[in-house]
């Protein structure tokens, strides 16, 4: 009896992604070296850190749309690498990504991209299909956008179209990459708002890709910070704003002195531009 | 070996195992396309919508370029049949000249142009707004769900695109032969009638659109998927779809219309 409760506690606990001592980049040069990570079940997880830190190639290792060098990343206890492809695309059938711009389909209006998962993945009859669509795009209050094409609506509008053909199959988890950029600050309050509630409301994991301190602080329950190729904190917002680390206290603070650089690393300035030094 | 030898040497040898893996990632993406088609006729609707698309979209530009192709035909042939006497033959002339060789092999060109070019584009812009990629990471194949459907549209188009060229050609021939020049009409289209054969002839003609078909569709789909996802990949890619369409469609006429003879 007591071996059974044990073993129901540390599945529950047990973290739905997680990545061990992943080496990754991209043509042979590691952007990623030595990343540890685990996202629990349910939780909202933010991923911060400067541009080009690799906080976006963390993202394409989770839907295995690149493989690590070296290292495992594993989702729901199952090793990614070595999957065929029906099984990753089984595992993708699991997962709901938001891309940067939306990446919607532009021959298709609202209505059908919210409705192309489900076409593509079910056999539902069409007034089915029509009520999920709806209830998704009402989700995301764009009940009223269904005729629009993707021309015609706003960038803010199309992430919400995105997020709604994301969550049309329920998935486990959602992955967001960059999902306030280019946002006006109502939208962005409305964004994040959305991200949470649709995490608690439906049961998801989230993991969110963001620059935007103020937005994702207020709604994740871990943040995490990838910098130099390796996550250099990790905690709840209030641990990581409480952090003594030079590294986070220039990031949290958004401060332009600190370890990490303005400068590109270049050669000294007397011999780019000619002058004795 | 001076250093320069040696780096020529490196070019070489980088350039030549960059052209094997494009030689077989086509390849690859080619019997991955044959694959799908069975999937892809199951939902007919996708295919119907690009025969539509490349197919009925094309029809006026493959129309007026036949019906101009055969006004030229039956003056180039009028000019030469005359001196023989046999300007009725004409007819024949223009038929034949439009079914075994100019109806398949310039609607290809046209199709290359006008159809091939938009796959090209459409599937590199789709790449590059990370489409293709929002595809598969809601596990839907893009060669199955996109490029599939494309592929057998354009292969269903051509041979219909080139047989109403064909078709329209022959008019022209009968409006400058008969209506404009004035031979007479009973032998242009006995001619045509007796000398014309349905397997030898419209049979080789067939087979060569088809085989155009597959060539120009595929070369726009394999240029689009395998483009740089940036404006001037795109652009790039669609240039190389004109050119290497075209070029393999003169030369695969050469090599067919060489086996044809020979059987």
């Amino acid at each position: 009896m007591a071996l059974s409760s044990q073993t129901t506690f540390s599945q529950a606990a047990a973290p739905l992604i997680e990545l061990r001592g992943v080496r990754c980049g991209y043509g042979g040069r590691a952007i990623l070296d030595g990343v540890d990570l685990q996202v629990r079940r349910g939780e909202v997880l933010a991923l911060i850190g400067t541009s080009g830190g690799g906080k976006t190639t963390i993202l394409r290792l989770l839907g295995r749309q690149i493989r690590p060098f070296a290292g495992q990343v594993r989702f729901d206890g199952q090793d990614l690498g070595p999957l065929g492809e029906s099984q990753i695309y089984a595992v993708r059938r699991r997962m709901g990504v938001l891309f940067q711009f939306g990446a919607l389909f532009t021959d298709l209006s609202v209505f059908e991209n919210v409705a192309f998962p489900l076409r593509e993945h079910t056999d539902l009859p069409e007034a089915m299909i029509r009520d999920l669509v709806l209830m998704k795009l009402n989700a995301v209050g764009l009940r009223g956008a269904r005729d629009l094409m993707p021309s015609e609506v706003s960038g803010g509008m199309a992430r919400r179209v995105a997020l709604a053909r994301a969550i049309a199959l329920d998935p486990e988890v959602v992955l967001y990459d960059e999902p306030f950029a280019g946002l006006d600050p109502i939208s962005l309050g409305v964004a994040a708002r959305l991200i949470r509630d649709l995490n608690d409301a439906l049961g998801l994991t989230s993991v969110i890709v963001s620059h935007d301190l103020h937005e994702t602080f207020g709604i994740a329950d871990h943040v995490a910070m990838v910098a130099n190729g390796r996550v250099v904190a990790y905690g709840t917002p209030d641990e990581l704003r409480a952090s003594s680390d030079p590294l986070v206290r220039q990031f949290v603070g958004a401060e332009p002195e600190g370890p990490v650089r303005f400068h590109q690393p270049a050669a000294p300035v007397a011999e780019d531009f000619g002058v004795a030094a | 070996m001076r250093a320069a030898d040696v780096n020529a040497l490196a070019r070489l040898g980088a350039w030549t195992r960059a052209s094997l893996a494009d030689l077989g990632a086509s390849a690859r993406l080619f019997v991955q396309l044959v694959l799908r088609m069975g999937t892809a006729l199951r939902r007919f609707g996708l295919v119907r919508e690009q025969v539509f698309f490349l197919g009925n979209r094309s029809l006026s530009i493959i129309g007026v370029s036949g019906l101009f192709v055969g006004f030229v035909l039956a003056l180039q042939g009028y000019y030469t049949l005359q001196r023989y006497g046999s300007s009725e033959a004409v007819g024949l002339l223009v038929a034949l000249s439009l079914v075994r060789e100019l109806g398949p092999v310039v609607t290809a060109l046209l199709f290359a142009g006008r159809a091939g070019t938009s796959l090209t584009a459409e599937i590199g812009l789709m790449k590059a707004g990370e489409q293709l990629t929002a595809m598969e990471m809601m596990a839907v194949d893009p060669v199955r769900r996109v490029l599939a459907p494309r592929f057998l549209g354009g292969v269903i188009a051509m041979p219909l695109l080139a047989a109403v060229f064909s078709a329209v050609g022959v008019l022209g021939g009968w409006l400058v032969g008969v209506v404009l020049i004035g031979i007479d009409g009973g032998a242009f289209w006995s001619q045509m009638q007796g000398g014309v054969d349905v397997f030898a002839d419209v049979g080789n003609g067939v087979i060569k659109s088809f085989v155009f078909g597959v060539t120009v569709s595929f070369v726009a789909l394999a240029q689009g998927y395998s483009c740089q996802p940036t404006p001037e990949g795109v652009s790039a890619a669609t240039t190389r779809t004109v050119v290497i369409a075209s070029l393999a469609v003169l030369g695969l006429d050469f090599v067919l219309t060489a086996l044809m003879f020979s059987i």
